[in-house]
């Protein structure tokens, strides 16, 4: 008799497991990035092939930022999966806020995601967040202005080349500005570009006992560099561009050169949006001859934040989103061009990917870039475009003003220099370091 | 001669006010008519004005993407129950420091107010712990309590000035016919104040409908309002004013709707006892 009722307990409790195994919900917060519309467009497939449903919170970058540092510093347990980068993965995972993910099954193959990606999301060898789509930057330029300019664009040119093309290509009676870069302040936004950029002329961000290096001549170079070009052959009121202003300029055919984001080169080759689509040639970013690229590198992720109650469904999200299928599914759906870029080691073997224009340029800019080691010179910090530590945002965005005004013509570059070098130092010094 | 110049004087108060109107109007009709730009024209420079193909594409898929009901639902629930749990709060507050003032009575009004100056960021921390030891994160109950508090202050100042201009040998009198005092507040007070009250009420209304911090900030996926279906629709990736514009069009209509037509009472109340 009590063996009848403990078998129907077991029964009974099994079943509950089993339920609530089978049917959780589980909170995603992520951003609005093309990418991630269509992963939510997707989301059906996962539910179907798993049981779990899935409510999604879309919010500004910044808001995301501070909304699920809030809830990971207090195990809010609001979501149980989030959309981050390679800047805080590392910080992050090194705070114990997130759960590693170190037992993905084989099938996942967790060795077929692109090495430098792998690492920027790792903490000593431990992946903390799985890369669901990855960038570098890279030229994109207009073959047809080149050519009009009597220029041949070679795979890997110098920052000299750039600077004449530029020039070259300036038409400012018609509206053709030779390059466009991004000038608005913010540390994601001029600051990852010229921070890149200076690895390229030999300046570093600290040297290997954490001195702001503002005062070094390298960073004069760059930046004298970078306000002379944009004033020569860059668009009228540059400091107010960022990521979005640049495409809209280059996809209405004003600019003949633009360094970004890799993933931008399936927006200005799209002939639905683009006035210019197939007119656009790619190549590595430029470099001075000194060993560096100015080419980052940058992944939006996905983790789980420790803390939350659905680990195991989390877990099986993020198999589905990062997967080799799922991009298969996307290539099904919408295209090959389509497919989230950057992640995949496979997805660049794949033949039907090798048709896609800007693959093997994006391919290559992600290979050369390499955040252990960004600097001519030796750091004591990882990451090309930022410095991994937690103090850098907000740093980075205060110099991200100086430098905006600079461009701007509202002080000099010394000015500018001299005012970013001793905010840093203070701000370090406040940190402790 | 003198109405000429009356007249004259009047023309030009008029189109001040008409400049004044449209200027702080603007920024609105902008957003607006971006909402039916192509994402390409709402960040062309030159801006485009009026003359472009008007689409009603954003709104589609801005239909498409969000459930801007339950977004809806959510934005009433909240700013409606903060707003009349406020009211009800207030209401016996207001009475008090209007009609029968203590010493200490001025010194209050000022401490409740001087509680708006601190920057909402720096109780984040603690209310987000409180919240989550209640389970009141992510829950619609919890988001009309902390907005109702956040603008009690101005519900209480609003309705004392109200209840400062009804004189008090009225309330004596029906005192003295013998009313209680729940008759008082509720059968004599309330009544001569209903316009101050109407106007505290629309004014909190639109105060906790725009709110953006506490309601970004304590929401995730089911009590989130306007405010964040607003906000995900900015990109750091790809071009968005042109749907950011719609979704922000769709957030405000109701209440521009709201004030549009109860404007008469706004302005009545928030000129009470003005001109007595």
């Amino acid at each position: 008799m009590f063996a009848k009722y403990a078998l129907g307990a077991a029964t009974a409790i099994s079943l509950i497991a089993a339920g609530s195994a089978s049917a959780e919900t589980i909170t995603i917060a992520t951003v609005n990035n093309g990418d991630m519309i269509r992963m939510q467009g997707l989301t059906d497939d996962f539910t179907a092939k798993t049981g779990h449903d899935v409510e999604w919170v879309t919010l500004e970058e910044n808001v995301l930022r501070q909304r699920v540092t809030t809830d990971i510093t207090t195990k809010g347990g609001q979501f149980d999966i989030m959309t981050i980068g390679m800047y805080e993965t590392p910080i992050w995972g090194k705070n114990g806020w997130l759960v590693p993910l170190d037992d993905l099954p084989a099938e996942y193959d967790a060795d077929d995601i692109l090495p430098a990606m792998r690492g920027g999301l790792s903490v000593d060898g431990t992946l903390y967040a799985a890369p669901f789509y990855g960038e570098s930057s890279m030229i994109m330029y207009r073959t047809d202005l080149m050519e009009k300019a009597g220029l041949e664009m070679p795979d890997a040119p110098t920052w000299e080349f750039v600077a004449e093309a530029a020039r070259a290509m300036t038409d400012k009676d018609n509206g053709i500005y030779g390059i466009c870069l991004r000038g608005k302040a913010g540390w994601g936004e001029n600051m990852a570009f010229l921070t890149a950029t200076a690895n390229a002329f030999g300046a570093r961000w600290f040297d290997e006992n954490w001195q702001a290096q503002f005062d070094q001549p390298e960073w004069k170079e760059t930046l004298e560099f970078y306000v002379n070009l944009m004033n020569d052959a860059g668009p009228p009121g540059a400091s107010n561009n960022g990521f979005n202003e640049n495409l809209s300029l280059f996809q209405q055919g004003k600019c003949g050169m633009w360094i970004d984001a890799t993933v931008a080169a399936s927006f200005v080759t799209n002939p639905n949006d683009s006035t210019v689509a197939d007119k656009v040639g790619f190549a590595l970013a430029p470099d001075t001859g000194k060993g560096k690229r100015g080419n980052w590198l940058w992944a939006w992720a996905l983790g789980i934040p420790a803390g939350t109650q659905k680990t195991d469904a989390a877990k099986e999200f993020i198999q589905w989103a990062t997967s080799k299928e799922y991009i298969e599914l996307v290539a099904a759906k919408e295209g090959w061009a389509n497919v989230p870029p950057g992640a995949r080691t496979s997805l660049y073997e794949d033949p039907n990917y090798k048709d896609v224009p800007f693959a093997r340029m994006t391919l290559e800019s992600i290979l050369s870039a390499d955040p252990t080691n960004p600097t001519v010179d030796p750091v004591p910090y990882v990451g090309i475009q930022f410095a991994a530590i937690p103090e850098f945002a907000g740093i980075a965005g205060q110099v991200g003003q100086e430098f905006a005004a600079a461009l701007a013509g509202q002080q000099s570059v010394d000015e500018a220099l001299a005012k970013a070098q001793a905010l840093t130092t203070d701000e370090m010094e406040a940190a402790g370091y | 001669m003198a109405r000429a110049i009356t007249s004259q004087r009047k023309a030009l108060n008029t189109a001040l006010a008409w400049g004044v109107g449209l200027l702080i109007f603007f920024p609105i009709l902008w957003t607006i008519l971006t909402s039916f730009k192509t994402e390409a024209q709402a960040i062309s420079d030159p801006p485009v004005f009026l003359f472009f193909d008007w689409t009603l594409e954003n709104y589609s898929v801005v239909q498409e993407r969000s459930n801007y009901g339950r977004f809806l639902w959510n934005s009433i629930i909240i700013a409606g129950g903060s707003t009349i749990l406020g009211i009800i709060i207030a209401v016996p507050a207001a009475w008090s420091m209007a009609f029968v003032p203590s010493k200490r009575t001025k010194d209050i009004l000022l401490w409740m107010l001087s509680t708006k100056m601190l920057p909402a960021v720096g109780v984040l921390y603690p209310i987000y712990l409180l919240f989550i030891k209640l389970g009141l994160l992510d829950t619609k109950i919890g988001l009309v309590i902390v907005l109702m508090l956040i603008n009690l202050p101005i519900i209480v100042w609003m309705l004392y000035t109200y209840f400062k201009e009804i004189p008090g040998e009225i309330l004596e009198a029906a005192r003295m016919d013998g009313a209680t005092l729940r008759e008082e507040v509720l059968y004599i007070l309330t009544p001569m104040a209903i316009p101050g009250i109407a106007s505290t009420l629309l004014l909190n209304v639109i105060l906790a409908w725009n709110e953006a911090f506490w309601t970004l900030n304590l929401t995730a996926a089911k009590a989130a309002p306007l405010t964040a279906f607003i906000a995900s629709y900015s990109s750091p990736e790809g071009l968005f004013y042109a749907k950011l514009s719609a979704a922000s069009t769709m957030a405000i209509a109701p209440i521009l709707i709201l004030g549009w037509f109860s404007q008469k009472q706004l302005v009545s109340g928030l000129t009470f006892g003005a001109v007595k």
